[in-house]
C-alpha cells in the first residue's frame, strides 16, 4: 500500500492479525480475526481497544492568555469555549460562512492551553484553518509524536484502572494528565461508541507497551474500524464526510445540543461564528430538513446513497447505513424534510431497484451508557 | 468439488449441482447479515446475478456459475445469514441447479487449481 502512512502501532496490528485497509491516508486495521460482529459485541459487553492515532491531535498554546484564545476559538465555532472549565472536554464544530460543517472535533481545557482532536481526513485543513485564524492569540502546534487509543465498553474502567488507578475518578467528558511508567498520558472519559470509556493520548514510544498491557487483560480485545463504524452508527453519532459535511448545518444535523445558550440569540456571546446568520435562524425557526434514524423493515441493509421515497418523490438519501449487531437489524441515518422526520414516519428506500419499507426512528438507536 | 474464479464451489448431487461460496470468500466478506435468494424455477445464464449477499461492510453478488435452471434454494440462509460464515462448504449452500450437460463442469477449477489461484 504505497503512499499510505503507517500508524506507530502498525506492527502490533499486523501481529494481531488485523486486516489493513486504506483509510484517510493511513493503513488501518478494519478488523481482526474475530470479525466485525464479535468485535462490536465485545465492545458492548466488555472492553474494546481502538487505535485512533490517525486522528489529528493539536495543541493551542495561548499567546495572550487563555481567555483571548478561547474567544478566538469561539470565532470559528458556534460553541461555548470560554465557559469550559479546566479539566473538561467538549464537542465542537468548525463551521463555514454558509453555515455548513468543516469538521467536528473534541477540545479540552488543560488549564494553560487547549487540546484539540480532529478527524484524520480533515486534519491538514483544520491545522491550516486554526493557524490562519488563531495565530495572533495562539501557537497552533500539531502533535505528531503521540498515539491516540480509545478503550471503550462497560469494563473499560476496570481494565484501565489497573494501569492508571486515578481514572476511576473521571466522569464523562472529564480530561486530565496521568503518569504510566514515566510517560505522560492525557486521558479523557469519552469516546465514539456510545459506551462508557476513555481516550488516551500518549507518547508514541510508550504506546506499544501500554496497548500490550491492556490487550493482555481478559476483558480487552482489539477492535477495528469496521466495528467502530457500526458502534457509532448504533449510538447515532455522525461520521464526518458522510452524515455531516460542508453542505449540512449543525441544526439540520440534529447537533443543536452542541450550541450552548451563550452563543445563541440573546446569549452573552451570541453569534460571531462563521455561518451565524443561517444557524441562528435555524435554531429559532427550525431547519427545512433534519437528520433522522431509519429502521428498514426487513433484513436488507440500506447503505449510504440509498434513495428515500415518500410516495413518488425522492425525499432524501441515506448518509450512513448498515447492520447494527446489538440490535440484530439494519439501521441507517438520513436527512429528510422536517414534516417527515417524526419517529415512525413510513418511507421507502430503493435497494437494487426495489422500494422497501423503512421507518424513521429516534436517535440514538441504542441508549448510550456514559458515566455522567 | 469444482470451483469458479468468483469463489463459488459446485458439488454434483445426483443430476443436480449444488452451489455455495468458498471458505476463502466467506472470510473475505466478513460477517454475513443478509442473503436474498432467487425464486426456484428460475432459468439463468452463466454470469447472471442470482444471489445478493450483504456482510457488515458491503453488498456483493453471487453469479450463476453455469447455464441452467435453479430448482431449489436454501431458505435457511434468509433467517440465518450467519450460517454462511459458520459452515460455508456445508449447511450454507445457496441453490441447486439443473443443468443440461454436467460436462460443462470440466472447464471449472479443481481444488488444487483453486487453492493455487487464492495463493
Amino acid at each position: 500500500m504505497a503512499d499510505l502512512l503507517r500508524l506507530g502501532l502498525h506492527d502490533l496490528h499486523v501481529a494481531l492479525g488485523g486486516r489493513m485497509v486504506p483509510f484517510a491516508g493511513y493503513e488501518m486495521p478494519v478488523q481482526y480475526p474475530a470479525g466485525v460482529m464479535k468485535e462490536h459485541l465485545h465492545t458492548r459487553t466488555a472492553a474494546g481497544l481502538f487505535d485512533v492515532s490517525h486522528m489529528g491531535q493539536v495543541l493551542l498554546i495561548p499567546k495572550q492568555g487563555i481567555e483571548a484564545l478561547a474567544l478566538g476559538f469561539e470565532a470559528l465555532m458556534p460553541v461555548d469555549v470560554l465557559g469550559l472549565k479546566e479539566g473538561r472536554q467538549r464537542y465542537g464544530l468548525f463551521t463555514n460562512a454558509e453555515g455548513g460543517i468543516l469538521d467536528d472535533l473534541m477540545f479540552a481545557n488543560r488549564g494553560d492551553h487547549l487540546f484539540v482532536v480532529v478527524n484524520a481526513a480533515c486534519k491538514v485543513a483544520d491545522v491550516a484553518h486554526m493557524t490562519a485564524h488563531l495565530s495572533e492569540v495562539a501557537e497552533v502546534r500539531a502533535v505528531t509524536d503521540r498515539a491516540l487509543l480509545a478503550l471503550q465498553g462497560p469494563l473499560a474502567e476496570l481494565a484501565l484502572e489497573r494501569l492508571v488507578p486515578e481514572v476511576a475518578g473521571l466522569r464523562f467528558m472529564d480530561q486530565g494528565t496521568f503518569q504510566w511508567e514515566g510517560a505522560e498520558l492525557w486521558i479523557s472519559r469519552s469516546g465514539y461508541t456510545g459506551e462508557d470509556g476513555f481516550e488516551i493520548s500518549l507518547p508514541e514510544n510508550s504506546a506499544h507497551g501500554f496497548a500490550e498491557m491492556l490487550l493482555a487483560m481478559e476483558e480487552v480485545a482489539p477492535i477495528g474500524l469496521g466495528a467502530r463504524d457500526s458502534l457509532r452508527l448504533e449510538a447515532g453519532l455522525c461520521l464526518y464526510g458522510h452524515d455531516i459535511d460542508t453542505t449540512t448545518s449543525p441544526v439540520e444535523a440534529d447537533l443543536a445540543w452542541a450550541i450552548q445558550k451563550t452563543r445563541r440569540r440573546e446569549g452573552a456571546r451570541a453569534g460571531g461564528f462563521p455561518g451565524a446568520a443561517r444557524i441562528l435562524l435555524e435554531l429559532e425557526f427550525g431547519p427545512a430538513r433534519r437528520r433522522v434514524g431509519l429502521r428498514p423493515e426487513g433484513r436488507a441493509p440500506m447503505r449510504e446513497g440509498t434513495e428515500l421515497f415518500h410516495g413518488d418523490s425522492v425525499v432524501g438519501r441515506v448518509t450512513s447505513g448498515g447492520f447494527g449487531p446489538s440490535l440484530e437489524a439494519p439501521i441507517a441515518m438520513a436527512y429528510v424534510p422536517v414534516d417527515l422526520a417524526p419517529p415512525g414516519t413510513a418511507l421507502e428506500g430503493e435497494v437494487r431497484g426495489k422500494r422497501l419499507p423503512v421507518t424513521t426512528s429516534e436517535l440514538p438507536f441504542r441508549a448510550s451508557t456514559y458515566k455522567r | 468439488m469444482k470451483y469458479t474464479k468468483e469463489h463459488e464451489w459446485l458439488r454434483v448431487e445426483g443430476d443436480l449441482v449444488v452451489v455455495g461460496i468458498t471458505e476463502h470468500a466467506a472470510t473475505a466478506l466478513g460477517d454475513v447479515v443478509f442473503v436474498e435468494l432467487p425464486e426456484p424455477e428460475t432459468v439463468v445464464a452463466s454470469g447472471d446475478e442470482v444471489v445478493v449477499i450483504e456482510s457488515v461492510k458491503a453488498a456483493s453478488d453471487i453469479l450463476a456459475p453455469v447455464d441452467g435452471e435453479i430448482v431449489a434454494v436454501n431458505s435457511k440462509l434468509t433467517d440465518n445469514p450467519g450460517l454462511v460464515n459458520e459452515d460455508p462448504l456445508g449447511a450454507a449452500w445457496f441453490f441447486k441447479m439443473k443443468i443440461d450437460d454436467l460436462a460443462v463442469l470440466d472447464d471449472l477449477m479443481d481444488e488444487d487449481e483453486y487453492n493455487e489461484m487464492i495463493g
